[in-house]
C-alpha cells in the first residue's frame, strides 16, 4: 500500500517536473527577445529541478543516494539563479536593451563589446 | 531504450560539431564547444563509462570554457574567412569519413560479449582486480597499476604541455609596462550574488575534489578528475577576486612545484619499487602485505597525478590571464 | 512504461530545443543561455539515468556538474566586463 502511494506520488512529481522542464524549453525557443527567453528558462529550471529531485528522492528512500540527490538539488538551486544573474548582467553590460513595450526583436548577431 | 538515447545524443553531437566548424564568431564557437562537451559527457555516461564522463565533466564544464575565453580576450572576435583549398579539404575529409564508416561494418555489435576486445585481457583484469587490489573500481586498477606505464606517460604529456604553454606565453609582453591601474577593476567585486554564492560553493568544490581523489578506488574518480575539479575551484576564486589575488593565494612557485613534484612522485614510486626488489611500478613490494602495498602505491601515484594536473591547469590559466592583464 | 524514461525523454526534447536556440542565436547571449540550460538539463538527465540504470553511485557525476557548471557563465560575465572596461578606457584615451 505504502509502496503504491510513494510510486503514485513520484509519478506525479516527475511528470510535473518533466512538463516544467519542457515548458521552459519551449519558452526559451519561442519567446520574442533575449530577456523574456532567459526569464522563461531560468524560472522553470528551478521548479523542474525541485520537482524531479523530490520525485527521485521518494524512489530512493532513506539511503546515501537521497543525501546525494539532496546535495545536487541544493547546489543547483544555488548555482542556477547565480548563473542566470551573471548571464543577464553580461548581456546588459554589452548593450542589449531590455524591451520595454515595443515588440520588435532587433538584437541581431552582436559580439560582446 | 538506452541504445535509442545514445544514438539520439550522438546525432545531436554531430549537429553541434558541424555548427562549431561553420560559425565565424569565435565566442559562439566557444559556447557551442561547451555544449559539445556536455553532450559528450552524457554519452559516456549512457555507455556506462562513469570515470571518463567524470573527467569530461571536470575539464569540459569549467576549465576549458574559462581558458578559451581567456584566449579569446587576447584575440579578435571573428575568424578570418579562409576560402582557399576548401575543396581539397572537403574531399580529404569526405574520403576519410567514408573509409571509417566502411570500417565500422566489420565491428561487432555494441556490447557483444564475444567481441575480441572483451576476450583479450579484460577478463583477466576483471578476475584479478579483487584478488590483487581488493577494491571494486577496475578502471582505477587498470589505470594506475596494470597499465601504470601508460598513465606515467600521460602525466609526462600533461607536464610537457604545461611547460610548452609557459614557454610560449610565460614571457612578459615586451615594451608594455602599464602595471597597476587595470588590476583594481578585475574580478567580480561589485556583483554581490556571485560573490556570496561563489564563496559558499568554493569549499564544497575543493572538498568534492578531495573526495574524488581519495574515493577513486571505490567509485568513479581518481587523480585526473580530482586535479581538474580542484583547479576549477581555484579558478572560480580567481574569477571572483581577480587573478592576482588567486596568484597570491597559490603562487607560481607552488604551482610549478606541484607540476614537477607530481610527475617526480609518480616516477619516484616506480624507482623505489625497483630499489625494494620489484619491477618498475610493481607496487606489491612496497609493504609486507602485497595487497596493501598495491593499494598504498595506487594512492601515492594518484596523488601525484592529481597534483600535476591541478598545477598544470592553473599554470596555463594564469599564463593566459596575466597576458590579458598586461596587454 | 517506466517513469524515468518519460522524464528522460522530456529532458532530451528540452535539450533539442535549447540546441536549436543555440544554433539560431540571434545574439551570442542566446547561445550562452542555451549552454546554461544544457548544463542544468545534463545534471537532471544524469540523475534520472542513474536511477534508470539502478546505479545511484553514479550520482557523483551529477554532483560534479552541479558544482562546476556556474564557473563557465561567470567567466562569460568577467570576459564581457573586461571588454567593456577596456573599450571605455580606449575611448577615454582617444
Amino acid at each position: 500500500m505504502i509502496d503504491l502511494v510513494i510510486d503514485v506520488l513520484s509519478w506525479i512529481l516527475l511528470i510535473l517536473g518533466g512538463s516544467c522542464v519542457l515548458i521552459g524549453g519551449v519558452g526559451g525557443l519561442r519567446l520574442p527577445n533575449f530577456y523574456t527567453r532567459i526569464h522563461a528558462s531560468s524560472l522553470t529550471d528551478t521548479m523542474g529541478n525541485i520537482l524531479i529531485f523530490l520525485g527521485l528522492m521518494l524512489q530512493a528512500g532513506f539511503t546515501l543516494a537521497t543525501l546525494k540527490l539532496f546535495a545536487v538539488m541544493l547546489f543547483l538551486l544555488l548555482t542556477g539563479p547565480t548563473a542566470t544573474y551573471a548571464l543577464a548582467n553580461a548581456a546588459l553590460l554589452s548593450g542589449i536593451k531590455p524591451d520595454t513595450g515595443s515588440t520588435n526583436d532587433d538584437n541581431t548577431e552582436e559580439s560582446p563589446k | 531504450m538506452i541504445f535509442i538515447f545514445a544514438v539520439f545524443l550522438l546525432s545531436l553531437l554531430v549537429i553541434t560539431a558541424i555548427a562549431i566548424v561553420r560559425t565565424n564568431n569565435l565566442f559562439s564557437a566557444v559556447m557551442l564547444t561547451s555544449i559539445f562537451s556536455l553532450l559528450m559527457a552524457a554519452n559516456f555516461f549512457i555507455l556506462d563509462a562513469a570515470d571518463v564522463a567524470l573527467t569530461e565533466a571536470a575539464i569540459g564544464a569549467g576549465v576549458t570554457t574559462v581558458i578559451f575565453l581567456c584566449a579569446l580576450a587576447l584575440t579578435a572576435d571573428r575568424a578570418k574567412p579562409n576560402k582557399e583549398r576548401r575543396k581539397v579539404a572537403y574531399g580529404a575529409v569526405g574520403i576519410l569519413a567514408s573509409l571509417m564508416i566502411y570500417a565500422t561494418f566489420d565491428k561487432p555489435p555494441l556490447g557483444d560479449p564475444d567481441a575480441p576486445v572483451h576476450q583479450h585481457v579484460a577478463p583477466w583484469y576483471i578476475e584479478k582486480t579483487p584478488e590483487y587490489m581488493d577494491f571494486p573500481n577496475i578502471v582505477t586498477a587498470v589505470l594506475s597499476s596494470f597499465r601504470g606505464y601508460d598513465t606515467l606517460g600521460e602525466v609526462f604529456v600533461v607536464f610537457a604541455a604545461c611547460i610548452g604553454v609557459l614557454f610560449i606565453l610565460g614571457v612578459p609582453v615586451p615594451g608594455n609596462a602599464k602595471p597597476a591601474p587595470m588590476q583594481q577593476k578585475k574580478g567580480l567585486h561589485h556583483h554581490l550574488i556571485p560573490q556570496v554564492v561563489g564563496r559558499l560553493i568554493i569549499p564544497f568544490i575543493v572538498l568534492f575534489g578531495l573526495y574524488t581523489q581519495f574515493h577513486g578506488e571505490y567509485g568513479p574518480g581518481g587523480g585526473f578528475q580530482a586535479g581538474a575539479i580542484i583547479a576549477t575551484g581555484i579558478i572560480l576564486y580567481a574569477l571572483l577576486e581577480g587573478e592576482s589575488k588567486a596568484l597570491q593565494a597559490v603562487p607560481r612557485r607552488v604551482l610549478m612545484g606541484m607540476v614537477i613534484g607530481g610527475a617526480l612522485l609518480f616516477g619516484g614510486v616506480g624507482v623505489i619499487c625497483m630499489l625494494m626488489g620489484g619491477n618498475f611500478l610493481d607496487y606489491s613490494v612496497l609493504a609486507a602485505d602485497p595487497v596493501w602495498g598495491r593499494q598504498l602505491g595506487i594512492i601515492i601515484i594518484e596523488a601525484g597525478v592529481g597534483m600535476t594536473v591541478c598545477g598544470a591547469l592553473l599554470s596555463i590559466f594564469h599564463a593566459f590571464a596575466s597576458r590579458e592583464r598586461a596587454s | 512504461m517506466n517513469m524515468y524514461v518519460v522524464v528522460a525523454v522530456a529532458i532530451l526534447i528540452t535539450m533539442v530545443l535549447a540546441l536549436i536556440r543555440a544554433l539560431m542565436g540571434p545574439s551570442v547571449y542566446d547561445r550562452v543561455l542555451a549552454v546554461n540550460v544544457f548544463g542544468t538539463k545534463t545534471v537532471l538527465f544524469l540523475s534520472v539515468i542513474a536511477f534508470l540504470y539502478g546505479r545511484p553511485d553514479f550520482l557523483d557525476l551529477a554532483l560534479a556538474y552541479a558544482l562546476v557548471n556556474m564557473v563557465g557563465i561567470l567567466a562569460v560575465l568577467e570576459f564581457v566586463q573586461n571588454r567593456s572596461v577596456k573599450s571605455s578606457e580606449e575611448a577615454a584615451d582617444d
